[in-house]
């Protein structure tokens, strides 16, 4: 018999990326944005403000300790916008991982009542950090082009336009990242902490608040492992003039990015079909 | 055959009870090491058998096994059974929230799930903003909750608040909206588990209303689970009869009714199947009708409770009852606190036995079922046991006059010694 819209079986294969059913529910996905954008800043006193007092406040610290403490080189470039390159890519990478890594957990009240592809969760938390990282980009360029004002050490070059690129690929990989560790955290809520705790880590292991060109060529050598050292370096290099630009380095973390959003895609897909079983 | 919209074939659901993930990683690692060493699962779930076949041999349990059945286009299917027969989790397989073991579900159109009114709305967002959301979440279109928006307003009657966030609702017009949404969905398959057992009496009987509507002027198919037979009774065109997670009877409503109250069996007494060591919250462990020890007694007779109560980190506790008629609606409601001033206060990890005399019962013959539920001051449930006893009055003849007052007659069930006089108007004394 012919006709049927919806066939609902046991088994969807390893690798299910339900492309045409998110794009069915794309105002869904919307509304999740605006929910998770308006909820951030209701009942705050400021409001909006918060998406760029966070950066700024990260920044005055790193100014502190980094900078006037521990005296860390900053590849001769002014340290305040040194510091705020690094953490605008950074929270954008740190947020999407960490918020999307909860979405079984903190969904499960929403998830035992009705269906969507789940996956407009975790996809609705990158496209809001998305807006969220576009207002810190712009007070980055904002501190970007008062420096250019003043000085002639910084020398933005033609491979801004390849930014783009980058932040696509550092928002695809903090999410991966989310999907996976969402699976997972749905059966060990323990991991939450080893989350919180390792995306810590991870910063330091990535450049984020001293340059690369600060390390020894070995332990730099093992640096270039971490997916996110090329992207950041690169984003500093194109609106600085100043960092390690390493296309090798980038077609790696695209590369990374690539496998990691399967495995993740895997995963997901594979507690998604029976996670109210076990809640 | 031509407008089957909905097509359930072989469906089966299983359910593994001992090797559950233990949730955290250090557990799951603890009982790796044990199971290395040879030694006792130090996590398995002891004495977690399913409740319907006492204690299984097996570590899986067919929730549901081998469901076969189909709907019509514009039809209202009531789905009948006792708690753990199967119901909620085919219905959480119809609208995709978990995925079957075996078998296919086919469909025809947009299946929108109402296990809940309101799903997903955001306390903090306006009642604007929810409809939207909500609507969204239920699969529906922007445009189109866009064109229903004013009918969904009128419907809720929450036109005065519509800039006001949704916390500041009452329960009562949260779950209104909820409903206004739902009930302007454009789902073509509909499925309804209790919703209607929330609101007040006018929300339900509007709910009905426009349930009945949906399906008889709008062609819709509902699948609809309540534990109110009289619902059931009204609004479906068909029934079917979940039994141990098969599907056992089809047919219409009223038949299949009086078949299924017929196949309850006595229940004087309910056990926890959970272990109390690993409650974490205010439990009730078992319950019992003490007098009379068989659950059977007369018209005006006493009817004595006991329930054992434990409690893990002590405080006050009140207990409720509700005593429900065969059909599922309740007929007498005794919260110990909020109208008996009646507290139980428990030390950490004591346990307590409570009872209750219901004296003289004014009822009607037939089945009644008794809910019991634990709060804290009548603010939070922590327990509630849907059906845990059962009695039946066996004979009930208020008058002596030789006749019997029974629940078949639906002439009500509670007898009351009333006083009629007589006197001419305008000349009372």
């Amino acid at each position: 018999m012919t006709g049927w819209t919806l066939e609902i079986t046991p088994h969807r294969g390893l690798f299910h990326l339900p492309v045409r059913e998110i794009w069915q529910y794309r105002d869904l996905l919307w509304m999740l944005v605006l929910r998770d954008l308006v909820t951030f800043y209701k009942q705050t006193v400021l409001g909006p403000i918060w998406f760029l007092l966070q950066p700024v406040l990260t920044m005055l610290i790193y100014l502190l300790v980094f900078g006037n403490i521990a005296q860390i080189p900053t590849d001769g470039l002014p340290p305040a916008l040194f510091y705020l390159a690094g953490i605008v890519m950074w929270n954008y990478f740190a947020d999407s991982f960490a918020r999307s890594s909860i979405t079984f957990v903190m969904n499960a009240d929403i998830f035992g009542k009705v269906y969507f592809p789940r996956l407009l969760i975790p996809l609705s938390l990158v496209i809001s950090g998305l807006l969220k990282f576009l207002i810190q980009f712009g007070l980055f360029l904002g501190l970007l082009a008062w420096y250019l004002a003043r000085t002639d050490q910084l020398h933005p070059n033609r491979w801004i336009l390849c930014v783009p690129a980058l932040v696509l690929c550092i928002a695809t990989l903090g999410f991966a990242f989310g999907l996976i560790f969402s699976a997972l955290t749905s059966k060990y809520r323990d991991l939450n902490f080893v989350i919180q705790f390792g995306i810590e880590l991870l910063k330091f292991a990535t450049p984020v608040i001293y340059p690369m060109s600060l390390l020894s060529p070995r332990l730099q050598n093992v640096l270039w492992w971490n997916p996110l050292a090329p992207l950041i370096e690169a984003f500093r290099y194109a609106f600085l003039g100043e960092g390690q630009f390493r296309l090798d380095g980038l077609v790696y973390s695209g590369g990374f990015t690539v496998l990691v959003l399967t495995l993740g895609v895997i995963l997901f897909h594979h507690v998604e079909r029976t996670f109210m079983d076990t809640v | 055959m031509s407008n089957t919209i909905l097509e359930v074939q072989n469906l089966s659901k299983l359910y593994r009870l001992g090797e559950v993930g233990t949730g955290t990683l250090t557990h799951d690692l603890n009982r790796w090491w044990a199971r290395v060493r040879g030694k006792e699962d130090p996590f398995s779930v002891v004495g977690q058998a399913n409740h319907r076949d006492q204690k299984s041999k097996s570590d899986y349990v067919w929730a549901l096994k081998d469901v076969t059945f189909r709907v019509d286009q514009g039809e209202i299917l009531g789905i009948l059974g006792s708690n753990g027969a199967g119901k909620s989790t085919l219905l959480k397989l119809v609208s995709r929230i978990t995925a079957p073991t075996t078998g296919r579900i086919r469909a025809r159109g947009r299946i929108a799930s109402l296990l809940e009114v309101g799903t997903g709305m955001h306390p903090e967002m306006t009642a604007r903003e929810n409809i939207f959301l909500n609507g969204a979440i239920l699969g529906m279109r922007r445009h189109e909750i866009r064109r229903k928006f004013d009918e969904i307003v009128e419907y809720s009657g929450c036109q005065m608040y519509l800039e006001t966030p949704v916390k500041r609702f009452s329960s009562g017009m949260r779950v209104r909206l909820g409903f206004a949404v739902a009930a302007f969905l454009d789902a073509e398959i509909l499925i309804v588990d209790e919703v209607l057992a929330v609101g007040d009496a006018e929300f339900q009987k509007r709910s009905s209303e426009k349930m009945k509507e949906l399906s008889t002027q709008q062609g819709r198919t509902i699948l609809f689970v309540s534990h109110n037979l009289t619902s059931i009774e009204r609004l479906c065109s068909r029934a079917i009869v979940m039994e141990s997670g098969r599907l056992t009877q089809s047919g219409p409503p009223g038949t299949l009714i009086a078949a299924y109250l017929n196949s309850f069996g006595q229940n004087s007494s309910w056990n926890s199947s959970q272990m109390e060591a690993d409650v974490t919250r205010p439990s009730i462990r078992s319950a019992r009708i003490r007098h009379p020890a068989t659950g059977i007694l007369d018209y005006g007779e006493d009817l004595t409770i006991e329930t054992t109560v434990f409690s893990p980190h002590g405080g006050p506790l009140a207990l409720e009852l509700t005593v429900r008629d065969q059909f599922g609606s309740p007929v007498i409601y005794l919260p110990s606190k909020s109208r008996f001033d009646q507290e139980f206060l428990f030390s950490p990890n004591e346990r307590k036995l409570l009872t209750c005399t219901l004296p003289q019962l004014p009822l009607a013959s037939g089945q009644y079922s008794i809910d019991l539920t634990l709060s804290h001051t009548g603010v939070r449930n922590y327990d509630q046991i849907r059906s845990a006893l059962m009695f039946q009055i066996d004979r009930s003849d208020p008058m002596q006059s030789g006749g019997q007052f029974s629940q078949e007659s639906r002439q009500g069930c509670v007898h009351l010694p009333a006083e009629f006089s007589e006197s001419i108007p305008g000349l009372s004394l």
